[in-house]
């Protein structure tokens, strides 16, 4: 279709609970450009991961979409048959999972996960050469060939994961999703995973959508963050943007809560509150209760995503005189 | 101190991996003990053409006096047929296995596929299929296994398929829980996010992590199917009378036991309790050693 690799528009996720409908992403779009890195960024229970395993269309039961459009490549995937979706996953959309610790099949050595995600894509290829291409992807994230024989337990965690990232490349996809692929790992390996991360980004030239709960990640590795909350995109913008000119009142207050080695002095601020109940958000904009700077009209209506400026995409009543009304 | 390890190192020569075995403790030398009985019954039986002295089966009637007490012509005594009992005694255990094994068989054949589908799949499947199986594990198994049995008619394969039925509801319980619990790790969400098949998550994935819950199932289960089995000829629903068994030998011990003649009954007795007891060890002592959380409670 066009230069975009990735297009969401209005994608629309429910868990039908037994108490009710729980609206887990609510009409969130965005657009990927090949080899660009987004970052999504919320806290716990804001829809993130939700968002990241919809575009595989991996939601748990009794999770489903409603609604949107999922555009790669000029193809929406919503539209796809499940066999035809099988096909997108592994080989144009890579996901690589939160808890390295138990990700791989713990009765099946390194190697045949290769054998097994190449040959399931590619079946003509021989498990000799499906091997050989395990050894080189390993290599590539640093690990020794050997490695192909052991098991998962034979592997530290930060290991672990850098074989998870090795087979999300494996095929090499368009894009690779990462649901916060540092989480389960301590400070110094996380920093070589994204590092890694990175890195195989560079040379295989794809896009990355990095999904974290820590904002100070997204900024220094990502082009573009989208900021969630409670299910909803709040803000959408280059990182340069989210930085410098952050607009929404949660945005900043993230900015706000992370720790600055120069600023010895300031104190940290948290945000006040806790995220709503999903069965019951509030009235009006999900954030008021907490927001610093509620205007009279946030409990009353919702407001809609408004472009500021070319790219920066905000949810709140305080920029929607500045930019143009979107609905 | 010595001995022991000398015993060991003889151990380990005979069957190499048993010695590593016993360094796990109490639940590895149950299993070494629970092997080398098994082991010792089934070569027992397998050679006892060879090394009974006398014909066990109906050809070996009358070739004592009925009823003679243990002596050295024959150390078990003879039966009021005048068979050797010492030779029914090494025969005896053939039916047993056969019956125990074509069941534990037939049980994995059936039960493991229907826990792994039926779990997997899950929804309206499942509920039917659990519900059919709670059914059959409701009934008390000997009168059901009886009652099979008796429309089945005599037979080695009548007898296993009397016993599978009854025990093929313990299996699918087993995989079913099994399953429910592994295909909701991350690894199984993992293999979904590589494209891959159902069939390919079911059999790669699910079963390669179940198959130690069957190993401790099947096992336990031998000892279960002995003693059913032994049951089903103790009450005439066995094989024919000229097949030496040691289920027959019991039955016919009892009604002889009042009048005094213990041994008819005694030593066909202990050999089925050696055989369960056998099975049983295995059993357990895989059960602590393959599942480390089966063992905490």
């Amino acid at each position: 279709m066009e230069k975009q690799l990735l297009a969401v528009e209005g994608l629309t996720v429910e868990y039908w609970a037994r108490r009710g409908r729980v609206r887990a992403v609510d009409s969130v779009s965005f657009t990927l450009d090949r080899a660009e890195t987004l970052g999504v960024v919320g806290e716990s229970g804001s829809g993130k991961s939700t968002l990241g395993l919809s575009l595989i269309r991996l939601i748990p039961p009794p999770g489903r979409i409603i609604g949107g459009h999922l555009w790669l490549e000029g193809t929406d995937l919503l539209k796809l048959r499940e066999e035809e979706m099988r096909n997108v996953r592994g080989r144009k959309i890579a996901f690589v999972f939160q808890d390295p610790m138990t990700s791989l099949n713990p009765v099946k050595k390194i190697g045949e996960h290769f054998v097994e995600l190449i040959r399931t894509h590619e079946p003509k290829t021989g498990r000799e050469e499906a091997l050989r291409r395990a050894e080189k992807l390993l290599n590539d994230v640093g690990i020794q060939s050997e490695r192909i024989n052991d098991y998962p337990h034979q592997l530290s965690g930060g290991m672990r994961q850098r074989v998870m990232i090795a087979l999300s490349i494996a095929l090499n996809p368009s894009i690779v999703i990462a649901d916060e692929p540092t989480t389960a790992l301590d400070v110094i390996v996380q920093a070589k995973i994204l590092d890694l991360l990175k890195n195989v980004q560079n040379v295989y030239a794809m896009a990355l959508i990095l999904i974290t709960h820590d904002l100070s990640i997204a900024l220094e590795r990502c082009n573009k963050i989208l900021v969630m909350y409670a299910g909803q995109m709040v803000e959408y913008a280059s990182v340069e943007n989210i930085y410098n000119k952050p607009q929404h009142p949660y945005t900043r207050g993230l900015l706000k809560s992370i720790p600055n080695i120069e600023l010895a002095e300031q104190k940290l601020e948290a945000i006040p509150g806790s995220p709503p109940d999903l069965l019951n958000p509030p009235r009006g904009c999900r954030f008021w209760p907490r927001c610093p700077s509620s205007i009279g009209k946030c409990r009353e209506r919702e407001p809609q995503p408004v472009e500021t400026e070319p790219g920066h995409f905000v949810r709140c009543f305080l920029h929607e005189v500045a930019g143009n009304e979107s609905n | 101190m010595t001995r022991l390890e000398v015993k060991r190192s003889m151990l380990a020569s005979i069957v190499p991996g048993l010695a590593s075995l016993g360094k796990k403790g109490l639940a590895g030398w149950l299993v070494v003990i629970g092997t080398l009985i098994v082991v010792s019954i089934v070569f027992m039986t397998l050679i006892a053409p060879w090394i009974t002295p006398y014909d066990p089966s109906t050809r070996g009637i009358n070739v004592g006096r009925p009823l003679t007490p243990p002596n050295p012509q024959f150390p078990f005594g003879t039966n009021d047929l005048g068979q050797d009992m010492l030779s029914r005694t090494i025969a005896g255990g053939s039916v047993m296995l056969q019956v125990a094994v074509l069941s534990v068989i037939i049980c994995i054949i059936i039960g493991v596929p229907l826990g792994l589908f039926s779990s997997y799949v899950g929804g309206m499947l499942d509920r039917t299929t659990c519900l059919v199986m709670d059914s059959v594990y409701a009934f008390p198994g000997l009168i059901l296994a009886i009652a099979i049995a008796a429309t089945l008619g005599r037979g080695v394969v009548n007898m296993a398929l009397s016993i599978a039925v009854v025990y093929v509801p313990s299996y699918f319980r087993v995989i079913r829980s099994q399953v429910l619990s592994i295909k909701e790790t991350p690894y199984v969400e993992a293999a979904k996010s590589i494209g891959a098949k159902n069939r390919t998550i079911l059999f790669k994935y699910i079963l390669p992590n179940v198959v130690p819950s069957i190993v401790v199932v099947a096992t336990v289960n031998f000892a279960d199917a002995i003693l059913t089995a032994a049951g089903l000829t103790f009450i005439g629903l066995g094989v024919e009378v000229d097949i030496p068994d040691w289920g027959w030998d019991l039955a016919n011990g009892r009604r002889l036991l009042p009048s005094g003649v213990w041994w008819v009954i005694t030593f066909p007795g202990i050999f089925i309790i050696l055989l369960a007891l056998g099975f049983t060890l295995v059993g357990e002592g895989l059960s602590e050693l393959l599942n480390p959380k089966l063992a905490e409670r």
